[in-house]
C-alpha cells in the first residue's frame, strides 16, 4: 500500500514537471500580451506597427515599431545571405569531402566555436571589426548594420553546419552507390543526389540559425551604432527590436507606457521567432521520415 | 568525363574554401582573446575584487557570481528537466497534453535570451517580489536551459533499449521502479552531457541576467540568494562599452577568463561522453 502512494507521489511530480513546461510557455505570453494591451489602451496599435518613429521620451512620445524592425531586418538579411551559402558549403565538405581524421578536427572547432560567448563576439567587434571595416570600406563609424550581420553570420554558423551535416549523413548509402553505379562523379552524386534528399534537414539547420540571429541581442546592442531610425543601408549605424529592449528597459518605471511599448517589443519579437521555430521543428519532423 | 572530374575538383576546392574561411576566423578570434588577455591574467586578477571604477584589481566577484548562477540553474533546471522528459518518454500517451508538452519545448528553444531576461523581470523580480537577486536569476536562466536539458534527456532515455524496461517489468517491478532502477541509470551520461552544455551556454549569457540580477559594480561578494552579484558576461560588456578608459588588457583578460570556463566546461562534457561511451554494454 505504501509502495502505491509512492508510485502515486512520483508519478504525479513527473506529470507536473511536463504541466510546468507548457505554464512557463504560457505565462511568458500571457506577460507580453498582458503589457502589450496596456499598451494598445493609450496608444493605438497601428501606429506602433506602422509609425516611423521610435521617441520613446520625447513628448508626446513615439512608439513607432518600423524602424526596429527594419534594423532586424536589415541585420538579418546581412547575415543569412553570408551564413546559409558558408554554412552548407562545410557541412558538405565535412560530410562528403573531408577524410575522417579531418573531419573530427572541423566539427570539434565548429564545436568551439558554438561555445564562445555572444559578448565577446561583440567584444571583438568593437575592438576589431567595427575599426577594421571602417577603414578599409571608409565607412563614417564602424558601428553599423554590416559589422552586425558579419558578427551575427558568424553566430548562426555552428547550427546551421551541424544539423546540415547530420541531415546530409543520414542520407542512405544505397543513394550514393546507385549514382555510382551509374557513373556519376562524387560531385554529381553530392549536388543533384545527397543535397536534394538532406534539403528537410538543411531547411531546419537555416531556419533555427535565422531564429537564433534575429534573437541576438548583446552582439548586435554592441557593435550595429544603437540609432532607431529607418536605416538607408546596411553600412549606417542601426538598432534591432532585440537591442531597444536590452538597452531602455532599464531606465523605464515599470508600469510606465514606455516600458509597456517594450513588451510589445517583446510580443513582436516572440511572434516571429516563433513562426520561425514552428518552421524549423516541422522540417526536422519531414527530415527525420 | 574529364570534364566532369575538372568540374568536380573546382567545386571541392569551392567547399573547401568555405571551411577555410570559416575555420580561420575561429582560430584567429580565440588566438587574439588569448595573446591580448594571458598577459594581464595573474593571481591578482582571478582572485582580487575591482577597484578604482573597475580599472584596477581583479574580477574575482564576477567569477562567483558566474558560478553561482550556474549552480543555481542546474538546482532548478536540472530536476524539473530530467522529470519531465521521463513524462515525454516512459508515461506520456499521444494526446493533446502531450502534444502541447512538446511544442512549449520547441517554443522555449526559441524564445530570445532577451525575451527571457523581461519575462523573468516581471515574473521573479517585479510579481514574485524577488528582488534583482541570485535567487531571481537563476530561475531565468534555469527557464532558458529548460529545452536543452529536457531534449538531451530525451534522447538519452530513448536510447535505452526497450528489452531492459520489459524485463524488469516482467519481474514484478512497478513502473517508477523500472524508470529509476532500469532505465535512468543507463541514462545518466547522455543526460550529464546534455546539462553541462546547456549550463556552459547559461554561464555565458548576458541578456537574461541584465535585469534581473547583475549588479554593474559590487566589489563584495553575496550574503544570501537575495543579494545582487556581479556577473563574467555582463562586466565584460560594463568594462567594454560603459566604462570610459578602460585599460584594454583587463578587458581582454575578463573575456579570456569567461571563454576558458566555457571551454572547460565543454571539455568535462566532451569527456564525460567519450568515458561512457566506451563503458556502454550494449
Amino acid at each position: 500500500m505504501a509502495r502505491k502512494i509512492n508510485e502515486y507521489i512520483i508519478e504525479s511530480c513527473i506529470k507536473l514537471s511536463g504541466f510546468l513546461v507548457i505554464i512557463f510557455v504560457f505565462l511568458i505570453f500571457l506577460f507580453l500580451l498582458k503589457d502589450s494591451f496596456s499598451l494598445f489602451g493609450v496608444y493605438p496599435i497601428g501606429e506602433f506597427l506602422f509609425g516611423r518613429n521610435w521617441l520613446p521620451i520625447s513628448e508626446p512620445p513615439k512608439f513607432g515599431i518600423v524602424p526596429l524592425l527594419l534594423g532586424s531586418v536589415y541585420v538579418t538579411v546581412g547575415a543569412i545571405i553570408i551564413c546559409v551559402p558558408m554554412g552548407i558549403a562545410s557541412a558538405m565538405f565535412i560530410a562528403e569531402v573531408a577524410p575522417k581524421s579531418l573531419k573530427h578536427v572541423l566539427k570539434s572547432l565548429v564545436e568551439l566555436l558554438a561555445s564562445i560567448p555572444s559578448i565577446v563576439l561583440g567584444f571583438i567587434g568593437i575592438v576589431w571589426l567595427g575599426p577594421f571595416l571602417r577603414n578599409t570600406l571608409h565607412l563614417a563609424t564602424g558601428m553599423c548594420g554590416l559589422t552586425g550581420s558579419l558578427l551575427l553570420a558568424f553566430m548562426a554558423l555552428p547550427t546551421i553546419i551541424s544539423i546540415s551535416e547530420d541531415a546530409l549523413v543520414a542520407v542512405p548509402n544505397t543513394f550514393k552507390e546507385a549514382a555510382y553505379g551509374l557513373g556519376a562523379t562524387r560531385w554529381q552524386t553530392l549536388w543533384r543526389i545527397v543535397l536534394p534528399s538532406a534539403s528537410s534537414g538543411i531547411i531546419a539547420g537555416v531556419m533555427l540559425g535565422i531564429g537564433r540571429v534575429i534573437g541576438e541581442t548583446m552582439v548586435v546592442m554592441m557593435v550595429t551604432g544603437n540609432s532607431p531610425v529607418v536605416p538607408k543601408s546596411i553600412l549606417q549605424p542601426l538598432r534591432t527590436l532585440t537591442a531597444t529592449i536590452a538597452g531602455e528597459m532599464g531606465e523605464t518605471v515599470s508600469g510606465s507606457e514606455h516600458y509597456f511599448a517594450l513588451f510589445a517589443v517583446g510580443l513582436v519579437l516572440f511572434i516571429i521567432t516563433f513562426m520561425i521555430n514552428l518552421i524549423a521543428d516541422i522540417s526536422l519532423r519531414r527530415a527525420r521520415r | 568525363m574529364n570534364a566532369a572530374k575538372t568540374y568536380e575538383k573546382v567545386a571541392f576546392f569551392v567547399l573547401g574554401l568555405a571551411m577555410l574561411l570559416i575555420v580561420a576566423p575561429i582560430i584567429m578570434t580565440i588566438a587574439y582573446i588569448v595573446k591580448n588577455g594571458i598577459g594581464a591574467i595573474s593571481w591578482e586578477f582571478i582572485t582580487q575584487a575591482p577597484r578604482n571604477g573597475m580599472k584596477e584589481g581583479g574580477i574575482f566577484p564576477a567569477i562567483v557570481g558566474t558560478i553561482l548562477l550556474i549552480i543555481g540553474t542546474m538546482l532548478f533546471s536540472l530536476p524539473l528537466g530530467i522529470l519531465s522528459a521521463v513524462y515525454l518518454v516512459e508515461y506520456a500517451r499521444d494526446n493533446l497534453f502531450t502534444r502541447l508538452i512538446k511544442l512549449s519545448v520547441v517554443n522555449l528553444s526559441g524564445i530570445p535570451s532577451i525575451v527571457y531576461g523581461m519575462f523573468g523581470y516581471t515574473l521573479f523580480v517585479l510579481f514574485l517580489r524577488l528582488g534583482t537577486s541570485i535567487l531571481s536569476g537563476s530561475l531565468t536562466l534555469a527557464i532558458m536551459s529548460l529545452p536543452v536539458i529536457i531534449t538531451a534527456a530525451k534522447q538519452a532515455l530513448e536510447a535505452v533499449p526497450a528489452s531492459f524496461r520489459e524485463i524488469s517489468l516482467s519481474l514484478g517491478a512497478t513502473k517508477w521502479q523500472t524508470v529509476r532502477y532500469c532505465v535512468l541509470p543507463h541514462a545518466v551520461p547522455g543526460i550529464l552531457t546534455g546539462t553541462v552544455l546547456s549550463l556552459s551556454r547559461a554561464a555565458g549569457e548576458t541578456a537574461p541576467i541584465l535585469f534581473t540580477v547583475a549588479a554593474f559594480y559590487l566589489p563584495r561578494l553575496p550574503h544570501s540568494v537575495f543579494d545582487q552579484v556581479m556577473a563574467l558576461p555582463y562586466h565584460l560588456y560594463v568594462i567594454s562599452t560603459q566604462v570610459p578608459n578602460m585599460p584594454m588588457k583587463l578587458s581582454f583578460a575578463t573575456g579570456l577568463v569567461l571563454v576558458a570556463l566555457v571551454f572547460l566546461m565543454n571539455l568535462v562534457s566532451a569527456i564525460l561522453r567519450a568515458h561512457f561511451r566506451k563503458k556502454k554494454q550494449w
